[in-house]
Protein backbone atom coordinates (compact mmCIF):
# COMPACT_ATOMS: atom_id res chain seq x y z
CA UNK A 1 0.00 0.00 0.00
CA UNK A 2 1.40 3.16 -0.82
CA UNK A 3 2.32 5.31 2.00
CA UNK A 4 1.58 9.51 1.37
CA UNK A 5 2.82 12.00 4.10
CA UNK A 6 5.53 11.26 6.29
CA UNK A 7 6.47 9.07 9.17
CA UNK A 8 8.87 8.99 11.27
CA UNK A 9 9.98 6.18 13.95
CA UNK A 10 13.42 7.45 16.20
CA UNK A 11 15.00 5.73 19.03
CA UNK A 12 18.09 5.67 20.86
CA UNK A 13 19.19 6.40 24.72
CA UNK A 14 22.34 8.59 24.00
CA UNK A 15 23.56 10.94 23.77
CA UNK A 16 19.70 12.49 23.28
CA UNK A 17 17.20 10.32 24.68
CA UNK A 18 14.62 9.89 21.89
CA UNK A 19 11.59 7.44 21.64
CA UNK A 20 9.44 9.10 18.56
CA UNK A 21 6.37 7.87 16.84
CA UNK A 22 5.27 10.33 14.13
CA UNK A 23 2.85 10.61 10.86
CA UNK A 24 1.56 13.50 9.30
CA UNK A 25 -0.54 13.22 6.22
CA UNK A 26 -0.85 15.86 3.56
CA UNK A 27 -2.68 19.19 3.96
CA UNK A 28 -1.65 18.27 8.05
CA UNK A 29 0.00 21.10 10.41
CA UNK A 30 1.48 18.75 13.22
CA UNK A 31 2.91 20.74 15.97
CA UNK A 32 5.82 19.39 18.01
CA UNK A 33 5.41 20.99 21.22
CA UNK A 34 7.26 20.58 24.91
CA UNK A 35 9.36 22.47 27.29
CA UNK A 36 12.58 23.50 26.37
CA UNK A 37 14.65 20.57 26.17
CA UNK A 38 12.59 17.63 25.13
CA UNK A 39 13.89 17.11 21.65
CA UNK A 40 11.50 19.03 19.16
CA UNK A 41 14.52 20.60 16.88
CA UNK A 42 16.50 17.26 17.59
CA UNK A 43 13.40 15.97 16.18
CA UNK A 44 13.19 17.97 13.08
CA UNK A 45 16.43 17.88 12.32
CA UNK A 46 16.68 14.37 12.06
CA UNK A 47 13.44 14.55 9.62
CA UNK A 48 15.53 17.00 7.55
CA UNK A 49 18.59 14.74 7.67
CA UNK A 50 20.83 17.27 9.62
CA UNK A 51 21.13 14.70 12.36
CA UNK A 52 21.10 10.72 12.59
CA UNK A 53 19.52 9.07 15.55
CA UNK A 54 21.16 6.04 16.48
CA UNK A 55 17.90 3.70 15.32
CA UNK A 56 15.27 5.15 13.08
CA UNK A 57 12.66 5.19 10.43
CA UNK A 58 12.19 8.13 8.21
CA UNK A 59 9.86 7.58 5.09
CA UNK A 60 8.03 10.34 2.99
CA UNK A 61 5.82 9.42 -0.19
CA UNK A 62 7.28 6.12 -0.33
CA UNK A 63 10.58 7.27 -0.20
CA UNK A 64 13.02 5.82 2.66
CA UNK A 65 14.93 9.09 4.18
CA UNK A 66 16.42 6.98 7.08
CA UNK A 67 16.53 3.14 7.88
CA UNK A 68 18.81 0.79 9.45
CA UNK A 69 20.78 0.65 5.84
CA UNK A 70 20.95 4.22 4.56
CA UNK A 71 20.63 7.50 5.71
CA UNK A 72 20.17 10.31 2.90
CA UNK A 73 21.94 13.16 3.38
CA UNK A 74 20.29 16.31 3.84
CA UNK A 75 20.52 17.70 0.34
CA UNK A 76 19.26 14.84 -1.17
CA UNK A 77 15.91 15.16 0.81
CA UNK A 78 13.31 17.11 -0.46
CA UNK A 79 12.80 18.90 2.76
CA UNK A 80 12.11 23.09 2.91
CA UNK A 81 13.33 23.83 6.50
CA UNK A 82 12.65 27.32 8.17
CA UNK A 83 15.33 28.16 11.07
CA UNK A 84 14.44 29.81 14.38
CA UNK A 85 16.55 32.71 13.23
CA UNK A 86 15.92 32.28 9.46
CA UNK A 87 19.19 31.66 8.37
CA UNK A 88 19.13 33.42 5.24
CA UNK A 89 22.49 33.60 3.26
CA UNK A 90 23.79 37.47 4.16
CA UNK A 91 25.60 38.01 0.98
CA UNK A 92 22.81 36.94 -0.96
CA UNK A 93 19.69 39.17 -2.15
CA UNK A 94 16.21 38.36 -1.19
CA UNK A 95 16.09 37.01 -4.83
CA UNK A 96 18.98 35.09 -4.77
CA UNK A 97 18.62 33.48 -1.50
CA UNK A 98 15.15 32.23 -3.20
CA UNK A 99 16.71 31.29 -6.41
CA UNK A 100 19.53 28.88 -4.70
CA UNK A 101 17.01 26.70 -3.47
CA UNK A 102 15.30 26.51 -6.70
CA UNK A 103 16.31 22.96 -9.46
CA UNK A 104 18.60 23.67 -12.14
CA UNK A 105 16.52 25.40 -14.55
CA UNK A 106 16.70 27.89 -17.29
CA UNK A 107 17.03 32.21 -16.18
CA UNK A 108 14.04 32.98 -17.44
CA UNK A 109 11.68 30.26 -15.28
CA UNK A 110 14.53 30.54 -12.31
CA UNK A 111 13.22 34.48 -12.52
CA UNK A 112 8.97 33.68 -12.82
CA UNK A 113 9.45 31.21 -10.25
CA UNK A 114 11.03 33.35 -7.53
CA UNK A 115 8.98 36.14 -8.39
CA UNK A 116 5.42 34.01 -7.99
CA UNK A 117 7.32 32.83 -4.81
CA UNK A 118 7.32 36.11 -3.34
CA UNK A 119 4.14 37.12 -4.71
CA UNK A 120 2.52 34.66 -2.41
CA UNK A 121 4.85 35.52 0.47
CA UNK A 122 4.10 39.44 -0.31
CA UNK A 123 7.52 40.41 -0.67
CA UNK A 124 7.34 41.55 -4.54
CA UNK A 125 9.55 44.53 -5.16
CA UNK A 126 11.92 43.76 -2.11
CA UNK A 127 14.08 41.20 -4.38
CA UNK A 128 16.98 43.18 -4.48
CA UNK A 129 18.07 43.91 -0.78
CA UNK A 130 19.60 42.20 1.16
CA UNK A 131 18.76 40.34 4.80
CA UNK A 132 20.29 43.06 6.78
CA UNK A 133 17.55 45.26 5.40
CA UNK A 134 14.46 42.94 5.96
CA UNK A 135 12.65 43.44 9.41
CA UNK A 136 11.73 40.08 11.11
CA UNK A 137 8.31 39.53 9.75
CA UNK A 138 10.21 39.99 5.88
CA UNK A 139 13.15 37.72 6.94
CA UNK A 140 10.52 34.84 8.04
CA UNK A 141 8.32 35.77 4.69
CA UNK A 142 11.61 35.09 2.59
CA UNK A 143 12.51 31.76 4.80
CA UNK A 144 9.15 30.26 3.83
CA UNK A 145 9.51 31.06 0.39
CA UNK A 146 13.21 29.61 0.49
CA UNK A 147 11.58 26.64 2.06
CA UNK A 148 8.71 26.46 -0.45
CA UNK A 149 11.18 27.06 -3.80
CA UNK A 150 12.72 23.22 -3.16
CA UNK A 151 9.21 21.70 -3.69
CA UNK A 152 9.23 20.17 -0.79
CA UNK A 153 7.92 16.86 0.80
CA UNK A 154 7.37 18.01 3.85
CA UNK A 155 7.73 21.67 5.36
CA UNK A 156 9.74 22.12 8.54
CA UNK A 157 8.83 25.26 10.80
CA UNK A 158 11.30 25.40 13.55
CA UNK A 159 9.98 27.96 16.19
CA UNK A 160 9.50 30.35 13.01
CA UNK A 161 7.58 33.11 15.57
CA UNK A 162 9.93 32.98 18.32
CA UNK A 163 11.91 36.25 16.89
CA UNK A 164 8.72 38.55 15.72
CA UNK A 165 7.05 40.81 17.83
CA UNK A 166 3.32 40.19 18.98
CA UNK A 167 1.80 42.26 16.15
CA UNK A 168 3.81 40.46 13.24
CA UNK A 169 3.25 37.38 15.04
CA UNK A 170 -0.35 37.74 14.80
CA UNK A 171 -0.11 38.52 10.79
CA UNK A 172 2.33 35.58 10.28
CA UNK A 173 0.23 33.44 12.09
CA UNK A 174 -2.98 34.19 9.47
CA UNK A 175 -0.26 34.43 6.49
CA UNK A 176 0.50 30.44 7.93
CA UNK A 177 -3.18 29.18 7.91
CA UNK A 178 -3.91 30.90 4.46
CA UNK A 179 -0.37 29.14 3.31
CA UNK A 180 -1.15 26.01 4.17
CA UNK A 181 -4.58 25.90 2.40
CA UNK A 182 -2.75 26.24 -0.93
CA UNK A 183 -0.20 23.48 -0.17
CA UNK A 184 -0.84 19.74 -0.24
CA UNK A 185 2.24 18.51 2.33
CA UNK A 186 2.58 17.86 5.44
CA UNK A 187 3.82 20.79 7.72
CA UNK A 188 5.80 19.83 11.00
CA UNK A 189 5.85 23.17 13.50
CA UNK A 190 7.96 23.03 16.83
CA UNK A 191 6.95 25.54 18.60
CA UNK A 192 6.88 25.50 22.75
CA UNK A 193 4.16 27.61 22.80
CA UNK A 194 1.01 25.91 23.52
CA UNK A 195 -1.64 28.74 22.87
CA UNK A 196 0.64 28.50 19.26
CA UNK A 197 0.13 24.69 19.16
CA UNK A 198 -3.42 25.11 19.42
CA UNK A 199 -4.23 27.88 17.50
CA UNK A 200 -2.35 26.46 14.02
CA UNK A 201 -2.36 22.70 14.17
CA UNK A 202 -4.66 19.94 13.35
CA UNK A 203 -2.64 17.91 15.90
CA UNK A 204 -0.41 17.91 18.30
CA UNK A 205 2.46 15.62 19.52
CA UNK A 206 3.47 16.57 23.25
CA UNK A 207 7.03 15.86 23.89
CA UNK A 208 8.96 15.38 27.53
CA UNK A 209 12.44 14.32 27.47
CA UNK A 210 12.49 12.65 23.72
CA UNK A 211 9.59 10.93 24.18
CA UNK A 212 6.40 11.56 22.48
CA UNK A 213 3.69 11.45 25.13
CA UNK A 214 0.60 11.73 23.54
CA UNK A 215 -0.35 12.49 19.94
CA UNK A 216 -4.28 14.01 19.46
CA UNK A 217 -6.07 16.78 17.92
CA UNK A 218 -5.09 20.01 20.36
CA UNK A 219 -9.00 19.38 22.59
CA UNK A 220 -7.67 15.69 23.14
CA UNK A 221 -4.65 17.37 24.44
CA UNK A 222 -6.46 19.87 26.65
CA UNK A 223 -9.49 18.01 27.59
CA UNK A 224 -8.48 14.73 27.81
CA UNK A 225 -4.83 13.92 28.54
CA UNK A 226 -3.52 10.71 28.87
CA UNK A 227 -1.78 11.04 32.12
CA UNK A 228 -1.14 13.53 35.00
CA UNK A 229 2.62 14.67 33.49
CA UNK A 230 0.80 15.58 30.25
CA UNK A 231 -1.93 17.31 31.75
CA UNK A 232 0.38 19.90 33.49
CA UNK A 233 2.84 20.15 30.36
CA UNK A 234 -0.65 20.61 28.61
CA UNK A 235 -0.69 23.91 31.42
CA UNK A 236 -3.73 22.26 33.16
CA UNK A 237 -4.57 23.91 36.73
CA UNK A 238 -7.05 21.68 38.08
CA UNK A 239 -5.34 18.38 38.49
CA UNK A 240 -6.58 16.61 41.88
CA UNK A 241 -6.87 13.20 43.67
CA UNK A 242 -9.93 11.79 43.91
CA UNK A 243 -11.35 7.89 44.47
CA UNK A 244 -13.97 6.08 42.15
CA UNK A 245 -17.25 5.15 44.19
CA UNK A 246 -19.77 4.00 41.78
CA UNK A 247 -20.00 3.35 38.00
CA UNK A 248 -23.54 4.04 37.33
CA UNK A 249 -25.05 3.95 33.60
CA UNK A 250 -24.15 6.92 32.39
CA UNK A 251 -22.00 8.47 34.72
CA UNK A 252 -18.97 7.72 36.32
CA UNK A 253 -19.06 8.95 40.58
CA UNK A 254 -15.55 10.16 42.65
CA UNK A 255 -15.34 11.09 45.70
CA UNK A 256 -13.30 14.36 46.45
CA UNK A 257 -12.17 14.59 49.75
CA UNK A 258 -15.78 14.08 50.96
CA UNK A 259 -17.21 15.77 48.16
CA UNK A 260 -19.56 13.88 45.59
CA UNK A 261 -18.72 14.54 42.30
CA UNK A 262 -20.68 13.49 38.84
CA UNK A 263 -18.37 12.88 35.97
CA UNK A 264 -18.92 12.05 32.46
CA UNK A 265 -19.39 7.77 32.22
CA UNK A 266 -15.71 6.59 32.44
CA UNK A 267 -16.11 3.00 32.73
CA UNK A 268 -12.25 1.88 32.73
CA UNK A 269 -11.62 2.90 35.49
CA UNK A 270 -12.52 0.50 38.23
CA UNK A 271 -14.18 0.96 41.86
CA UNK A 272 -11.54 -0.50 43.74
CA UNK A 273 -10.98 2.43 46.24
CA UNK A 274 -7.52 3.25 44.53
CA UNK A 275 -6.92 6.99 44.52
CA UNK A 276 -7.13 8.15 40.56
CA UNK A 277 -6.44 11.71 39.13
CA UNK A 278 -9.17 13.87 37.31
CA UNK A 279 -9.23 17.10 36.10
CA UNK A 280 -11.05 19.99 34.67
CA UNK A 281 -10.25 22.76 32.09
CA UNK A 282 -10.96 25.49 33.67
CA UNK A 283 -13.34 26.51 30.54
CA UNK A 284 -15.25 23.37 32.17
CA UNK A 285 -16.27 25.18 35.30
CA UNK A 286 -19.71 27.48 35.24
CA UNK A 287 -19.72 30.18 37.55
CA UNK A 288 -23.16 30.62 38.95
CA UNK A 289 -24.68 33.66 38.45
CA UNK A 290 -25.82 36.33 41.49
CA UNK A 291 -29.23 37.36 40.31
CA UNK A 292 -30.64 34.79 38.62
CA UNK A 293 -30.15 31.18 38.51
CA UNK A 294 -27.39 29.82 35.86
CA UNK A 295 -28.27 26.86 33.46
CA UNK A 296 -26.01 23.89 34.91
CA UNK A 297 -25.72 24.98 38.23
CA UNK A 298 -27.34 21.83 39.86
CA UNK A 299 -24.69 19.64 38.14
CA UNK A 300 -21.48 19.47 40.96
CA UNK A 301 -21.99 22.57 42.96
CA UNK A 302 -19.61 23.85 45.16
CA UNK A 303 -18.54 27.27 46.90
CA UNK A 304 -15.79 28.92 47.82
CA UNK A 305 -13.59 32.05 48.60
CA UNK A 306 -11.49 33.59 45.57
CA UNK A 307 -8.05 33.47 47.14
CA UNK A 308 -6.15 35.10 43.74
CA UNK A 309 -7.40 37.34 41.79
CA UNK A 310 -5.64 38.66 38.19
CA UNK A 311 -6.67 40.44 34.91
CA UNK A 312 -4.69 39.49 31.63
CA UNK A 313 -5.74 40.57 28.01
CA UNK A 314 -9.62 40.77 28.66
CA UNK A 315 -9.75 37.46 30.92
CA UNK A 316 -9.93 37.47 34.21
CA UNK A 317 -8.10 34.50 36.22
CA UNK A 318 -9.05 33.44 39.38
CA UNK A 319 -8.26 30.77 42.31
CA UNK A 320 -11.14 29.63 44.48
CA UNK A 321 -10.36 27.40 47.93
CA UNK A 322 -13.24 25.39 47.55
CA UNK A 323 -15.22 25.45 51.02
CA UNK A 324 -15.99 21.76 51.33
CA UNK A 325 -12.18 21.17 51.00
CA UNK A 326 -10.39 24.33 51.96
CA UNK A 327 -6.72 23.28 51.05
CA UNK A 328 -7.80 22.26 47.13
CA UNK A 329 -7.58 25.78 44.68
CA UNK A 330 -9.31 25.51 41.95
CA UNK A 331 -8.62 27.74 38.75
CA UNK A 332 -11.63 29.49 36.94
CA UNK A 333 -10.92 31.96 33.80
CA UNK A 334 -13.60 34.13 32.91
CA UNK A 335 -13.97 37.37 30.34
CA UNK A 336 -13.11 40.90 32.30
CA UNK A 337 -16.93 41.84 31.57
CA UNK A 338 -18.44 38.65 33.71
CA UNK A 339 -16.25 39.33 36.43
CA UNK A 340 -17.25 42.71 36.63
CA UNK A 341 -20.81 42.21 36.36
CA UNK A 342 -20.48 39.32 39.30
CA UNK A 343 -18.24 41.84 41.47
CA UNK A 344 -15.50 39.52 41.94
CA UNK A 345 -12.63 40.17 43.98
CA UNK A 346 -10.23 39.15 46.16
CA UNK A 347 -11.64 37.40 49.30
CA UNK A 348 -15.26 37.67 48.09
CA UNK A 349 -17.44 34.18 48.12
CA UNK A 350 -18.49 33.01 44.72
CA UNK A 351 -20.70 29.46 43.87
CA UNK A 352 -19.84 27.58 40.47
CA UNK A 353 -20.35 24.24 38.70
CA UNK A 354 -17.69 21.90 37.95
CA UNK A 355 -19.32 20.27 34.32
CA UNK A 356 -19.60 16.76 34.38
CA UNK A 357 -18.91 16.21 30.89
CA UNK A 358 -15.34 18.48 31.45
CA UNK A 359 -14.48 15.93 34.10
CA UNK A 360 -11.83 13.59 33.02
CA UNK A 361 -9.91 10.53 34.56
CA UNK A 362 -6.30 10.01 34.34
CA UNK A 363 -3.42 8.17 35.11
CA UNK A 364 -0.58 8.87 37.45
CA UNK B 1 68.44 48.69 -4.57
CA UNK B 2 69.08 44.50 -4.54
CA UNK B 3 66.67 43.32 -7.43
CA UNK B 4 67.44 39.80 -7.76
CA UNK B 5 67.04 39.82 -3.84
CA UNK B 6 64.11 41.71 -4.26
CA UNK B 7 62.56 39.47 -7.15
CA UNK B 8 63.40 36.19 -4.96
CA UNK B 9 61.46 37.52 -1.64
CA UNK B 10 58.55 38.14 -3.79
CA UNK B 11 58.75 34.69 -5.55
CA UNK B 12 58.99 32.87 -2.53
CA UNK B 13 56.29 34.77 -1.23
CA UNK B 14 53.75 33.77 -3.81
CA UNK B 15 54.67 30.42 -4.37
CA UNK B 16 54.38 30.13 0.20
CA UNK B 17 50.75 31.82 -0.57
CA UNK B 18 49.58 29.68 -3.59
CA UNK B 19 50.47 26.58 -1.62
CA UNK B 20 49.17 28.09 1.74
CA UNK B 21 45.79 29.01 -0.06
CA UNK B 22 44.29 25.40 -0.73
CA UNK B 23 45.86 24.19 2.47
CA UNK B 24 44.55 27.00 4.24
CA UNK B 25 40.99 26.57 3.71
CA UNK B 26 40.80 22.92 4.21
CA UNK B 27 42.93 23.02 7.37
CA UNK B 28 40.63 26.56 8.62
CA UNK B 29 37.70 24.43 7.44
CA UNK B 30 38.02 21.34 8.76
CA UNK B 31 39.52 22.86 12.44
CA UNK B 32 36.38 25.11 12.46
CA UNK B 33 33.51 22.74 11.77
CA UNK B 34 34.76 19.17 13.23
CA UNK B 35 35.25 17.98 16.46
CA UNK B 36 38.00 15.03 16.20
CA UNK B 37 40.42 12.95 18.73
CA UNK B 38 43.58 14.79 17.83
CA UNK B 39 42.32 18.46 17.27
CA UNK B 40 43.92 20.14 19.94
CA UNK B 41 47.27 18.74 19.20
CA UNK B 42 46.94 19.38 15.27
CA UNK B 43 46.25 22.86 16.16
CA UNK B 44 48.90 23.67 19.05
CA UNK B 45 51.30 21.86 15.61
CA UNK B 46 50.00 24.36 13.61
CA UNK B 47 50.44 27.21 15.94
CA UNK B 48 53.79 26.15 17.25
CA UNK B 49 55.91 28.12 14.58
CA UNK B 50 54.10 31.58 15.92
CA UNK B 51 55.71 30.79 19.50
CA UNK B 52 59.31 29.15 18.45
CA UNK B 53 61.94 31.34 17.35
CA UNK B 54 62.84 31.01 13.85
CA UNK B 55 66.34 29.34 14.94
CA UNK B 56 64.15 26.34 16.40
CA UNK B 57 62.45 25.72 13.35
CA UNK B 58 65.15 26.08 11.10
CA UNK B 59 67.39 24.01 13.42
CA UNK B 60 65.26 20.67 12.96
CA UNK B 61 64.58 21.04 9.23
CA UNK B 62 68.07 21.51 8.67
CA UNK B 63 68.34 17.84 10.69
CA UNK B 64 65.63 16.27 9.30
CA UNK B 65 66.58 17.34 5.56
CA UNK B 66 70.17 16.74 5.93
CA UNK B 67 70.97 14.45 2.55
CA UNK B 68 73.44 11.89 4.83
CA UNK B 69 70.41 10.43 6.62
CA UNK B 70 67.30 9.91 7.50
CA UNK B 71 64.43 11.91 5.45
CA UNK B 72 66.68 14.01 3.64
CA UNK B 73 68.48 10.95 2.71
CA UNK B 74 65.41 9.55 1.44
CA UNK B 75 64.36 12.83 -0.31
CA UNK B 76 67.65 12.86 -2.14
CA UNK B 77 67.85 9.22 -3.34
CA UNK B 78 64.36 8.59 -4.35
CA UNK B 79 63.49 12.10 -5.98
CA UNK B 80 66.81 14.01 -6.13
CA UNK B 81 65.51 16.68 -3.83
CA UNK B 82 67.83 18.67 -1.98
CA UNK B 83 66.27 20.77 0.50
CA UNK B 84 69.16 22.44 2.18
CA UNK B 85 70.38 25.59 0.80
CA UNK B 86 68.43 25.33 -1.90
CA UNK B 87 65.25 27.66 -3.13
CA UNK B 88 62.85 24.16 -2.56
CA UNK B 89 64.06 23.99 0.96
CA UNK B 90 63.02 27.70 1.43
CA UNK B 91 60.00 27.61 -0.04
CA UNK B 92 58.66 24.54 2.31
CA UNK B 93 60.42 26.08 5.33
CA UNK B 94 58.41 28.98 4.46
CA UNK B 95 55.35 27.36 4.40
CA UNK B 96 56.17 25.65 7.30
CA UNK B 97 56.54 28.29 9.14
CA UNK B 98 53.70 30.36 7.51
CA UNK B 99 51.14 27.85 8.86
CA UNK B 100 49.52 29.77 11.47
CA UNK B 101 50.04 33.28 9.56
CA UNK B 102 47.38 31.21 6.91
CA UNK B 103 45.38 28.78 8.39
CA UNK B 104 44.01 30.78 11.97
CA UNK B 105 42.68 34.16 10.00
CA UNK B 106 40.84 31.20 7.55
CA UNK B 107 39.78 28.98 10.63
CA UNK B 108 38.21 32.18 12.40
CA UNK B 109 36.33 33.17 9.21
CA UNK B 110 35.09 29.68 8.70
CA UNK B 111 34.30 29.71 12.39
CA UNK B 112 32.36 33.02 12.03
CA UNK B 113 29.81 31.29 9.71
CA UNK B 114 26.54 30.31 12.07
CA UNK B 115 26.50 26.26 11.23
CA UNK B 116 22.84 27.44 10.60
CA UNK B 117 23.55 29.19 7.18
CA UNK B 118 25.65 25.56 6.46
CA UNK B 119 22.57 23.77 7.45
CA UNK B 120 20.28 25.50 5.60
CA UNK B 121 22.18 25.80 2.44
CA UNK B 122 21.90 21.58 2.57
CA UNK B 123 18.61 21.86 2.77
CA UNK B 124 18.11 24.34 -0.38
CA UNK B 125 19.74 21.32 -1.57
CA UNK B 126 23.02 21.75 -2.17
CA UNK B 127 26.27 19.62 -2.08
CA UNK B 128 28.90 19.79 0.28
CA UNK B 129 31.22 21.42 -2.41
CA UNK B 130 28.85 23.87 -3.75
CA UNK B 131 28.19 24.81 -0.33
CA UNK B 132 31.78 25.38 0.33
CA UNK B 133 31.88 27.26 -3.61
CA UNK B 134 28.39 29.33 -3.01
CA UNK B 135 28.24 30.00 0.45
CA UNK B 136 31.62 29.24 3.02
CA UNK B 137 33.89 30.87 0.66
CA UNK B 138 31.97 34.33 -0.25
CA UNK B 139 31.71 34.19 3.27
CA UNK B 140 34.86 33.63 4.55
CA UNK B 141 36.76 35.38 2.21
CA UNK B 142 37.69 38.27 3.83
CA UNK B 143 39.49 36.42 6.51
CA UNK B 144 40.72 34.26 3.90
CA UNK B 145 42.21 36.96 1.98
CA UNK B 146 44.07 38.50 5.01
CA UNK B 147 45.20 35.03 5.95
CA UNK B 148 47.03 35.01 2.24
CA UNK B 149 48.08 38.83 3.04
CA UNK B 150 49.34 37.87 6.40
CA UNK B 151 51.64 35.05 5.18
CA UNK B 152 52.84 37.13 1.99
CA UNK B 153 54.25 40.17 4.23
CA UNK B 154 55.26 37.47 7.29
CA UNK B 155 57.59 35.81 4.25
CA UNK B 156 58.63 38.54 2.88
CA UNK B 157 59.92 39.93 5.88
CA UNK B 158 61.27 36.48 7.30
CA UNK B 159 65.00 36.28 8.44
CA UNK B 160 66.19 33.63 10.64
CA UNK B 161 64.61 30.96 9.17
CA UNK B 162 65.45 31.63 5.55
CA UNK B 163 69.34 32.57 6.42
CA UNK B 164 69.17 29.35 8.66
CA UNK B 165 67.40 26.78 6.19
CA UNK B 166 68.83 28.52 2.91
CA UNK B 167 71.58 30.29 3.90
CA UNK B 168 72.82 33.35 2.25
CA UNK B 169 73.46 32.51 -1.77
CA UNK B 170 72.70 35.30 -3.72
CA UNK B 171 69.95 34.53 -6.80
CA UNK B 172 69.47 31.49 -5.58
CA UNK B 173 68.86 31.55 -1.53
CA UNK B 174 69.39 35.41 -0.89
CA UNK B 175 66.21 37.24 0.10
CA UNK B 176 65.95 40.47 0.54
CA UNK B 177 65.66 40.44 4.47
CA UNK B 178 68.83 38.95 3.97
CA UNK B 179 70.56 41.15 1.53
CA UNK B 180 69.64 43.91 4.06
CA UNK B 181 71.84 42.49 6.48
CA UNK B 182 74.42 42.05 4.81
CA UNK B 183 74.82 45.12 3.33
CA UNK B 184 74.53 46.80 6.58
CA UNK B 185 77.45 43.92 7.55
CA UNK B 186 79.63 46.08 4.49
CA UNK B 187 78.16 49.05 5.99
CA UNK B 188 76.44 50.13 2.87
CA UNK B 189 74.03 52.10 4.50
CA UNK B 190 72.07 53.85 1.79
CA UNK B 191 71.36 50.28 0.02
CA UNK B 192 70.20 49.07 3.15
CA UNK B 193 67.91 51.78 3.85
CA UNK B 194 66.00 51.72 0.43
CA UNK B 195 65.30 48.11 0.93
CA UNK B 196 64.41 48.63 4.68
CA UNK B 197 61.75 51.10 2.93
CA UNK B 198 60.94 49.47 0.82
CA UNK B 199 60.16 46.77 3.57
CA UNK B 200 58.35 48.86 6.22
CA UNK B 201 55.82 50.59 3.54
CA UNK B 202 55.22 46.79 1.89
CA UNK B 203 54.28 45.28 5.28
CA UNK B 204 52.41 48.75 6.46
CA UNK B 205 50.42 48.78 3.20
CA UNK B 206 49.12 44.73 3.53
CA UNK B 207 48.33 45.14 7.37
CA UNK B 208 46.36 48.01 6.42
CA UNK B 209 44.52 46.14 3.41
CA UNK B 210 43.75 43.24 5.95
CA UNK B 211 42.11 45.80 8.50
CA UNK B 212 40.09 47.48 5.45
CA UNK B 213 39.28 44.43 4.63
CA UNK B 214 37.69 43.05 7.86
CA UNK B 215 36.07 46.61 8.82
CA UNK B 216 34.17 45.79 5.11
CA UNK B 217 33.55 42.36 5.90
CA UNK B 218 31.43 43.57 9.07
CA UNK B 219 29.78 46.56 7.31
CA UNK B 220 28.44 44.28 4.48
CA UNK B 221 26.65 41.80 6.45
CA UNK B 222 26.24 42.95 10.06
Amino acid sequence: MSKVGISVLLSQQRPIPLQVKLDCKPGELLALTGPSGSGKTTILRAIAGLYQARRGHVECNDEIWQDGKRFLAAHRRHVGLVFQQYALFPHLTVFENIRLALPKQSKSKSYREVMTLLAQVHLTGLEKRYPKQLSGGQKQRVAVARALARKPAVLLLDEPFSAVDQVTRRKLYRELLLLRQSLAIPIILVTHDLEESALLADNIALLHKGEVLQTGTPETLLKRPQTVTIARLMDQQNVFEARVIEQAPNQTILNWHGIVLHAQAQPDWPVDGNVVHWMVPASGILLHRRDRPSRGEKENPLSGRIVEYFETNGQVHIYVSVDQAPLCKLNINVPLHVAQRNRLSLGETISFSILAQHIHLMKS
Amino acid sequence: MDWPAFNLSIKLSLLTVLILLPVGILAGRLLANRHFPGRFLLQSVITLPLVLPPTVLGYYLLVSFNPDHGLGKWLADSFDLHLIFSFDGLVLASVIFNLPFAIQPMQRAFSDIPAEIREAAQCCGLNPWRVLWKIELPLAWPGILMGLVMTFAHTLGEFGLVLMVGGNIPGETQTLAIAIYEKMQLFDQPAASVMALTLLIFSLLTLSLSFWLSACREKRYV
